[in-house]
């Protein structure tokens, strides 16, 4: 165990208040001056299932979930009870203390309340602990927190315990709690708090040698995932108008600007499905608001029809794709990176959209700016695809990112003033969707403006908007509509990559992914690299249009590639050579679609046993495709 | 400069300013009730005095979709059920704007029935047209959901086993504030009903019978109409919502028998729109969303400011 980083799991039922304890908890760790990172899983269930969420916290940026956990804050049972009818809800046997030792990293901690489980519950505890070189701490949580409190306030006790055996001072902790509650029920918890940080001080000569250690951040930080990315930068580019229909785990970034467009005089609205959600947030860009829609995998096959007529119609549209397992309902509440290949061909036709797949928190912000400047300036869908585990993905950033200029401009509208001297039928109607301009793009006028009135219509249609099926007006409607995309990439690549590239450039190994899993592989490229390997990584963010020339700069030379994702088919990689032609020699697949994003060892056992140079396959619970070894 | 500000020149308004000059004879069938609901949608909005370029005019699939091609305003030939949602969104951001949806029986009561339903429900302000032909036209001739019980059809060849749907019945329980039925073949009628419904504040749904004379030879539209406010048969309160319940029941099973009978059936005036609900509960703003784009004097927020929360 590292003296230098903290990986503290706090499991549970859902409904014992796993969520907000480790918010608070990780917030408090930020406020203390470390780096943090979250990492979520819970059941698709109101009440009862095992729950968890991990914060890893450092002195250094971190990036992901890191490998396995050291502390373990076991909460009572992973099932609820309704004391006052008797119900059980959930699988007894299920104890979050026993659920979780699998993944517990030798020589770590583990906190567990005596109240809740009994001496015959924890049976070879003890054995397995010697064996593993684990230090036990059993506490009676429960009686703290009945003392001062309410049973439920065993999640406080348990953080003031955790506290103790870590050396943290409380006062980050009571600070986020005063500025969280008021009243007797902030006594209580102070109480519970204190009490609990007391007596494990009092009962327990900690033998571990886990310290949090201490560092200071430069300036003020805030704790955010990639929902709140996203939202914020929606809310920058002036977005005012949200609709949606709850799902997870899209209902994550609906809830958040639900909570702040109102106050800033935009409508947010929740709608009878994801059809008129998509067909609102398109009633509404086409009357001159910034507008946006969103939902995951099966809301989003639902909005299929809309995002074809967007792209006929030439109305921006941003929405965002929320991935979860699928297909179909799939697990819910678990992340999977499998819906690539249909958000980039969503709806029939040929398709003229942008599509973003952000890595983390900061590149959810930009590219989500970045998707609204384009569909606005492009008259097209954009995208932001991502996935559960960002939603559940809390990381401190720097305060100071944020303060950018808002940008509320439409993109290409022409003024009333514009419009009288724009082209116009023998009948004064605009024509839009002129043909002989300069550019492929042609401003859009308002209905309420002077001058401006056209026709938007799913059908071919002829420059005003009236319906035809011309042949050449067709494929001069459609050439104008498709070299969109081309104008869309040329205008990307004046911008700055948001595609990086880590570890040795001249690496003739390489690995290659996308979107969430950025983090993970660039931790591991990193450790990789430490321990002597030579090898590159490219995570890439741009789906559509694709950065092409760079990814082949990226791959020139390189003998073996490993493309690491989060699905079953390879999907990326089938992408990358639909692209570039085969690649059948270069590209094999890393994949892992349990619903649990990667973890860095996983990656670097890949890597060894690929670099061995020997056949074999992956020890974990990830699948190499083909399988190392078979070059067929 | 605002620029909405141009909207409500003040200039006389006629049915001509509605008329394209390209393509301004449609290509509905000869004898097609749309005619009808065309022009009397130009008589109503020349009566009302309002700009085509304030109106925007949304239209599903279907022979009625094709209405944005010969009414000369901002149009929006949407897809198959889905003019409801859009027009109410454009409606929320710009209320100046005067929203008129419309689509046909299986667009509007068949695939698009839950975004009736809920537009209904909302009390939006705006105005929904149905052209009920009972049957699917551009399609050739299927059944539709308002078809009659035992209508064949190419896809109904024993009959269709279903009842039909009652469609003011289904607008008045699921909230709509102004119901009127009228048809294609009482012209005088329609501009006035269309005229109400569009000055009405709030969601004003107008079920319009149009007889289709290539698929529905044998529809009851074509039987002389009888207006229940005109006739000294029916007296009913249109304020009243039970009264109301009971004439539409009438009126809806009286259609299926051959006796066509139009008119208003439910007006409610007090009715908040969902605009007022919502701004009542400081979830809308006063003036238009898309105003605040073009205000010089507008502040925009930065998120830089609204982080608090998460430090």
């Amino acid at each position: 165990m590292t003296q230098d980083e903290l990986i503290w799991r706090i499991a549970g039922g859902s409904g014992d208040g796993i969520d907000s304890t480790s918010q608070n908890f990780t917030k408090a760790l930020m406020r203390y001056g470390l780096h943090v990172y979250t990492h979520r899983h819970y059941p698709s269930r109101i009440r009862g299932g095992h729950t968890y969420v991990e914060v890893r916290a450092s002195e250094e940026p971190v990036t992901s979930r890191g490998d396995g956990f050291n502390v373990l804050l076991a909460l009572g049972d992973s099932f609820a009870r309704n004391p006052s009818a008797g119900a059980v809800y959930g699988d007894e046997k299920t104890k979050p203390l026993f659920e979780n030792l699998d993944e517990l990293n030798e020589g770590g901690l583990i906190i567990y309340d005596t109240g809740v489980l009994e001496d015959e519950d924890v049976g070879d505890l003890e054995t397995q602990a010697t064996e593993n070189d684990w230090h036990l701490y059993p506490i009676d949580l429960r009686a703290i927190a009945r003392e001062h409190g309410r049973d439920v306030m065993r999640n406080t006790a348990g953080v003031g315990a955790t506290a103790a055996l870590l050396d943290m001072p409380l006062d980050p902790i009571q600070e986020l709690m005063s500025e969280a509650m008021g009243g007797d029920i902030l006594d209580a918890n102070l109480a519970v708090l204190s009490d609990a940080y007391e007596h494990t001080n009092a009962e327990f000569e900690a033998t571990h040698d886990l310290r949090i250690p201490k560092h200071d951040h430069d300036e003020e930080q805030v704790l955010l995932s990639a929902s709140h990315g996203i939202s914020y930068g929606a809310i920058d580019e002036g977005c005012r108008f949200v609709s949606g229909y709850p799902m997870t785990p899209w209902t994550d970034v609906f809830t958040i600007l639900k909570r702040e467009i109102e106050d800033l005089g935009g409508v947010a609205e929740q709608v009878e499905d994801e059809i008129a959600a998509s067909m609102m947030a398109i009633g509404a860009s086409h009357a001159g608001a910034k507008a946006l829609t969103g939902s995951s995998g099966g809301g989003f096959s639902l909005m299929s029809e809309s995002i074809g007529l967007a792209e006929m119609t030439e109305t921006p549209l941003v929405m965002v794709e929320a991935q979860r397992a699928g297909p179909s309902t799939g697990m819910p509440t678990k992340t999977e990176q499998s819906d690539l290949e249909f958000v980039l061909s969503t709806s029939q036709g040929d398709s003229s959209r942008v599509v973003f797949a952000p890595g983390n928190v900061k590149e959810s912000y930009e590219q989500t700016r970045l998707a609204f400047e384009l569909a606005y300036e492009y008259q097209l869908p954009a995208i932001v695809l991502y996935d559960d585990m960002l939603t559940g993905e809390f990381r401190n950033l720097p305060r100071s990112f944020f303060d950018r200029e808002p940008n509320p401009d439409l993109g290409s509208i022409a003024t009333e003033a514009e419009l009288a001297d724009l082209p116009h039928d023998v009948g004064g109607r605009y024509e839009r969707f002129r043909t002989d301009g300069d550019t492929d793009v042609n401003p859009r006028s308002l209905p309420g403006m002077r001058n401006g009135r056209f026709l938007a219509t799913g059908n071919e249609h002829w420059p005003d908007g009236q319906i035809a099926e011309d042949t050449a007006n067709r494929i001069k409607q459609m050439n104008r509509r498709v070299s969109k995309v081309e104008v869309v990439r040329d205008a990307l690549a004046e911008q700055a990559s948001p595609d990086t590239v880590v570890g040795d450039e001249d690496a003739d190994f390489a690995l290659l992914t996308w979107g969430s899993q950025k983090g993970v592989v660039e931790e591991a490229v990193r450790r990789l690299t430490e321990a002597g390997h030579s090898i590159k990584a490219l995570s890439v963010s741009q789906m559509a249009p694709l950065r092409t020339e760079e990814i082949a700069d990226f791959l020139a030379g390189v003998e073996e590639a490993l493309v690491v994702e989060m699905n079953a088919t390879g999907q990326f990689k089938g992408l990358l050579q639909k692209e570039f032609g085969d690649y059948g020699d270069v590209l094999s697949s890393l994949l892992k679609y349990n619903g649990d994003p990667f973890e860095p060892a996983e990656i670097i056992e890949a890597v060894e046993i690929k670099q061995s140079g020997e056949g074999g396959d992956t020890s974990s619970e990830t699948t190499l495709y083909p399988p190392a070894g078979d070059r067929s | 400069m605002n620029q909405f500000d141009a909207i409500d020149s003040g200039e006389e308004v006629t049915s001509d300013d509605y008329t394209p000059e390209i393509e301004p004879q449609p290509t509905w069938c000869p004898g097609c009730g749309d005619y009808s609901v065309l022009k009397a949608l130009k008589g109503a909005m020349s009566d009302l005095g309002r700009d085509p370029e304030e109106v925007l005019l949304v239209t599903g699939i279907g022979c009625s979709g094709k209405l944005n091609s010969y009414f000369d305003s901002y149009g929006f030939h949407a897809i198959h059920g889905r003019t409801l949602p859009l027009g109410r969104a454009a409606k929320m951001v710009n209320e100046d704007l005067e929203v008129v949806a419309a689509g046909g029986d299986g667009d509007g009561y068949g695939i698009g029935g839950n975004h009736f339903t809920h537009t209904a429900r909302e009390n939006h302000d705006m105005t929904y047209i149905v052209f009920n032909n009972e049957v699917f036209g551009l399609t050739k001739g299927q059944s539709s959901p308002t078809s009659p019980k035992g209508h064949t059809s190419k896809t109904q060849l024993k009959g269709v086993a279903k009842d039909p749907v009652r469609p003011m019945s289904l607008a008045l329980s699921a909230g709509a504030s102004f119901i009127a039925r009228t048809a294609a073949t009482n012209p005088k009628q329609a501009q006035e009903i269309l005229v109400e419904a569009i000055e009405h504040d709030g969601f004003a749904h107008v079920d319009f019978l149009t007889q289709c004379p290539t698929w529905n030879k044998d529809g009851a539209q074509y039987v002389p109409y009888i207006d229940v406010q005109e006739s000294d048969e029916y007296d009913f309160d249109v304020t009243d919502r039970r009264e109301a319940a009971e004439m539409m029941h009438e009126t809806e099973q009286a259609l299926y028998d051959g006796k066509v009978l139009t008119g208003r059936y439910y007006v409610e005036e007090d009715r908040r729109t969902y605009q007022e609900e919502k701004q009542a509960r400081d979830e809308m703003p006063e003036s238009p969303v898309v105003g605040q784009y073009f205000d010089d004097e507008k502040e925009w927020e930065r998120s830089y400011e609204r982080l608090d929360r998460h430090t």
